[in-house]
């Protein structure tokens, strides 16, 4: 796969992609956009089982320009996480990929972002982090690393929110943090997270080539090429795969020492595998997570990777016991209850 | 009751020296000391007897000890508007005793307990003291529901006094506790033992009388907030998404106490989920989610709710994704009074969402409408594409009312212009093409596919952004306006899916009465009032808004016009200048906007005042 002109649905990749883009040229957005074509086209992926999501800002434009067989819903700011609950509550068979930013997450979205999360409703939060308001044209995110300075608005005095860490704390089984310059990574992120059967959130730092590109800053492309640590080399092994049968990309675990190795076993029978590269880190280990998360806060260290993994708690929809489908579909009496039910009520009034 | 100031009622007595099933109590308690109970057993012994009776309760905004007040009439013509004042007063509130003893009119009665040997500090009225610590005495009960009990003693004194035969008590606390004996026996011996000491101790001095009647036989007694609960599960509801507010929370109680009856007969699965959001912002986000996944999808809220799901209410307008939102309206502005009755959301619902926006108002008067709304609400939303607002309040929905035995809905669910893949398929065949926001019927009405389609043409960006007929983004001019005029004119085809308005029409009759909602009761008992003094009345309620056209034809064809409505600023009346450019100087706007139900003596006389002149 990936390397035949059609996938398993018979389709090309061409027909994974959307409208063409507005944003910037040169947008680490739209490498994204171009990381989750590239996997939906590599897993074979349905788009009419997709729903993906947005709020509002240059990240929340972009689904318009990935998956156009798939429904989508630029909702309002800040408010992603609400509608996708909504939806997910509505039809719960849907899978869903939402994209938000460092404004419409850490800002005026915090509260849902943090709910959504409590809640598990299983979708791959996507994150598109800059470090800026770039539709407005330029101001400090909470994201912005203190001290970090920009051109109008001078020197940022307050401290970053460091929303892996938010996702943590607030109950996320599966956090990671990536670099749209890196696409390997974010590819084998987005298809370990698309198979993760809870909330997956995924914080790519996403260079604003207008705004917040300057190589002092820690969220333009030069930094991140130059600083990016990636806590492992990742491989996503679908179930029933057969070992030297397909083409893969991390070498054979044999070769390496015990220990070098981490294979992370998700719901569905895949496995994550991981190839230790800078570091210790086991991601399973959630005082592991917290403490690299706050190192390289505390060190402005750029770490990336999968931060932390559990296995998923059962999703709102699972805890609720909903029919897993359409339910705006369902026939007329299997959601309007009988008239011996309407007067078994009304007797209980008389 | 230290609400208000109202004039007394004369107290007149038939050639018997009786009254007979035609007055009304006041009870004042101390919040939370489980007055609740006591009440609502003595409005349903007088419904069981056949009495028209309704009861409304005027509670603080607190948990415990703030005082309230819960008055019941009963009302042998059967009118059912809240009373002002009472022949009768309960005083247990030593708050507020005073103030409810100095309210009574001549010839009026007070029950007040013995233990705070009051004194008689009128001497028009007559006294029927209880001692209530004596009684207690008697009973073997816990301190924690000791205070709850105690209550019971002013039941059993009004059952002896005004004549509710004890087994009608005993049946209505077996009804209230579901049944169970341990709790109903229990209250009960506090009612036996105050009974038994004003059998044997006081002598009645006052003419008021209860007998049997049968004109509630086949009714019901149900709140407001239960109808449209109700109404909800019967409407195929599947998305029940909220933030606790008063009035509204025991709208979504009442689904989750009726939760059993949307388990799938196929599958077991629940075809109806509530979730509790964080806020009302997620909540309004949780049903436009829904709905836009092709769900039914509902919120109950009340007016600081509102407020917050403005955002979210114009999204869903121009997006035009259909879902249910409940306004259980209490006093504003602001937080105002959360525990007081109001129409005072009507004008900002209307309007809600910046930009020029429109929304549907569905306005029930009853608990047979608030189901029925409760119902249809979703086939409007499903039909039109866009919110159903419905605006209840805190009167119907936390007070219990008399009601028919509510109708099964007699049409199938109308899902709307929905096209699965066959349908678009064949659409794309006639058309050419599908766009989501094309206007191939000329109604404004456009088709729409659901998430999970299997067609590769299906798919289309949902957008609170300027789009065109595809739905793709645009910020030319000429698809602004296309789309705006479009939805322009879907609001006119709309108007013909929404209940029409209820019309007592005389052509010979002159002066005309505009209202909706829970004046209703008001008006009626008003009309009657006001034709007894030569003032003939037409009436028109208005059940929903866009108003249709039956509203301007009522408005010409009368030579006065009153629209008495419980908001302070008129505001059914500035909603009717909106649509009607014309010269409106025969029409008279009554706000009231005071906090409680609207009362037939107010409308009498501030009809009265203009038809003296």
């Amino acid at each position: 796969m990936g390397k035949s002109k059609v996938n398993s649905l018979g389709l090309s990749r061409e027909e994974y992609k959307g409208r063409p883009s507005t944003l910037c040229p040169g947008c680490g957005h739209d490498s994204i956009s171009n990381q989750i074509i590239s996997t939906a086209f590599d897993m074979g992926i349905d788009q009419h089982r997709i729903l993906k999501m947005s709020g509002i800002g240059c990240s929340s434009k972009t689904p318009a320009y990935f998956l156009g067989r798939s429904h989508g819903f630029n909702a309002l700011h800040g408010r992603m996480p609400s509608v996708v609950t909504g939806a997910l509550m509505g039809n719960p068979s849907m899978k869903c990929v939402a994209v938000s930013g460092d404004g419409d997450t850490g800002s005026i979205g915090m509260g849902q972002f943090k709910h959504a999360i409590r809640r598990n409703i299983p979708f791959v939060y996507i994150i598109e982090n800059n470090g800026v308001y770039g539709l407005t044209k330029g101001q400090f995110s909470a994201t912005a690393d203190e001290g970090q300075e920009l051109k109008y608005y001078g020197r940022n005095d307050l401290p970053a929110i460091d929303l892996a860490l938010e996702a943590i704390i607030a109950g996320a089984t599966f956090v990671a943090r990536s670099f749209s310059g890196d696409s390997k990574q974010v590819q084998s992120l987005l298809q370990a997270a698309l198979r993760h059967q809870g909330i997956a959130v995924i914080d790519i730092i996403s260079p604003c080539v207008t705004f917040n590109n300057d190589p002092k800053s820690n969220k333009s492309y030069e930094y991140g090429k130059e600083n990016q640590i990636s806590l492992h080399e990742i491989q996503v092994v679908s179930p029933g795969y057969v070992e030297g049968k397909e083409e893969i990309t991390l070498e054979e675990s044999a070769a390496y020492d015990a220990g070098e190795i981490i294979n992370v076993d998700m719901h569905d029978g895949t496995t994550i595998r991981l190839k230790k590269l800078d570091r210790e880190h086991d991601p399973r280990n959630r005082s592991m997570a917290i403490n690299v998360l706050e190192q390289s806060q505390r060190e402005q260290l750029f770490i990336t990777g999968l931060i932390y993994y559990e296995e998923p708690r059962p999703t709102l929809a699972q805890l609720e016991d909903v029919y897993e489908g359409a339910l705006g579909t369902l026939e007329e009496n299997r959601v309007r209850p009988s008239q011996q039910a309407l007067a078994d009520v009304m007797a209980k009034f008389k | 009751m230290v609400l208000e100031a109202v004039p007394k009622p004369v107290i007149q007595p038939d050639a018997t020296g009786k009254i007979i099933n035609d007055f009304a109590f006041m009870v004042a308690t101390k919040n939370g000391s489980g007055s609740q109970t006591s009440n609502n057993v003595l409005v349903k012994s007088l419904f069981n007897m056949g009495i028209p009776v309704n009861g409304k309760n005027l509670f603080p905004s607190n948990i415990k000890g703030l005082p309230t007040w819960y008055t019941i009439r009963a009302s042998k013509d059967g009118y059912t508007g809240r009373r002002a004042t009472t022949e009768i007063a309960v005083t247990y509130n030593q708050d507020t005793a005073a103030e409810d003893i100095a309210n009574l009119p001549a010839g009026g009665v007070c029950i007040i307990p013995a233990d705070w040997k009051w004194g008689h500090t009128r001497e028009d009225i007559v006294w029927y003291e209880v001692p209530v610590k004596d009684i207690m005495k008697k009973i073997e009960v816990s301190s924690d529901l000791s205070k709850r009990v105690e209550n019971m003693t002013y039941v059993g004194v009004i059952a002896f006094m005004f004549h509710i035969p004890l087994d009608e008590i005993w049946k209505a606390l077996l009804e209230n506790f579901n049944g169970k004996e341990k709790p109903a026996k229990l209250n009960f011996e506090a009612v036996k033992l105050a009974y038994e000491y004003a059998q044997q101790n006081l002598v009645k001095k006052d003419p008021f009388w209860f007998e049997y009647d049968h004109q509630t036989s086949g009714k019901i007694l149900i709140t407001g907030n239960e109808a449209g609960a109700l109404g909800s599960i019967f409407g195929g509801v599947n998305v029940v998404a909220w933030y606790p507010i008063t009035p509204s929370t025991s709208l979504v109680d009442a689904v989750l106490d009726y939760q059993h009856l949307r388990k799938d007969p196929e599958t077991g699965k629940m075809t109806m989920v509530v979730v509790q959001a964080e806020d009302e912002l997620s909540a309004a986000g949780m049903i436009i989610g829904a709905g836009f996944s092709g769900a039914r999808s509902m919120t109950a809220t009340s007016g600081p709710g509102i407020s917050l799901m403005a955002e979210f209410s114009g999204l869903a307008y121009y997006a035009e994704i259909p879902c249910v939102i409940w306004d259980i309206t209490r006093m504003g502005p602001s937080t105002g009074l959360p525990t007081r009755t109001s129409q005072g959301d009507l004008l900002f619902t209307h309007v809600l969402g910046h930009g020029d926006t429109r929304q549907i108002c569905l306005l029930p008067a009853n608990p047979e409408e608030a189901f029925e709304f409760g119902w249809r609400s979703f086939d409007i939303a499903d039909m039109a594409q866009m919110p159903v607002f419905i605006l209840s309040d805190l009167d119907l929905g936390m007070n219990n009312w008399m009601a028919e035995p509510f109708q099964y809905p007699d049409e199938p669910i109308h899902r709307g212009k929905v096209l699965n893949a066959e349908q678009l398929e064949a659409f794309i065949k006639e058309h050419g093409k599908w766009g989501r926001y094309m206007d191939v019927d000329g109604d404004g009405i456009t088709y729409r596919t659901l998430p999970g389609t299997d067609h590769a043409q299906s798919a289309y960006f949902a957008r609170g952004t300027g789009h065109n007929d595809l739905a793709a983004y645009s910020e030319r001019s000429d698809d602004w306006l296309k789309n705006m005029h479009r939805l322009h004119k879907k609001l006119q085809t709309v108007i013909g899916f929404l209940p029409k308005p209820i019309v007592d029409v005389d052509p010979a009759k002159k002066v005309g009465i505009i209202s909706f909602g829970t004046n209703d009761p008001a008006i009626q008992e008003a009309r009657d009032m006001l034709a007894k003094q030569g003032v003939q009345t037409n009436y028109l309620r208005v059940r929903s808004v866009p108003l249709s056209k039956d509203v301007t034809d009522f408005i010409n064809s009368h030579e006065r016009i009153y629209i008495p409505e419980n908001n302070f600023d008129g505001q059914l009346y500035q909603v009717i200048c909106l649509d009607h450019p014309q010269d409106l100087t025969h029409i008279k706007s009554l706000p009231l906007g005071d906090g409680l139900p609207m009362t037939a003596h107010w409308l009498f006389n501030k009809i009265m005042a203009v038809e003296n002149k």
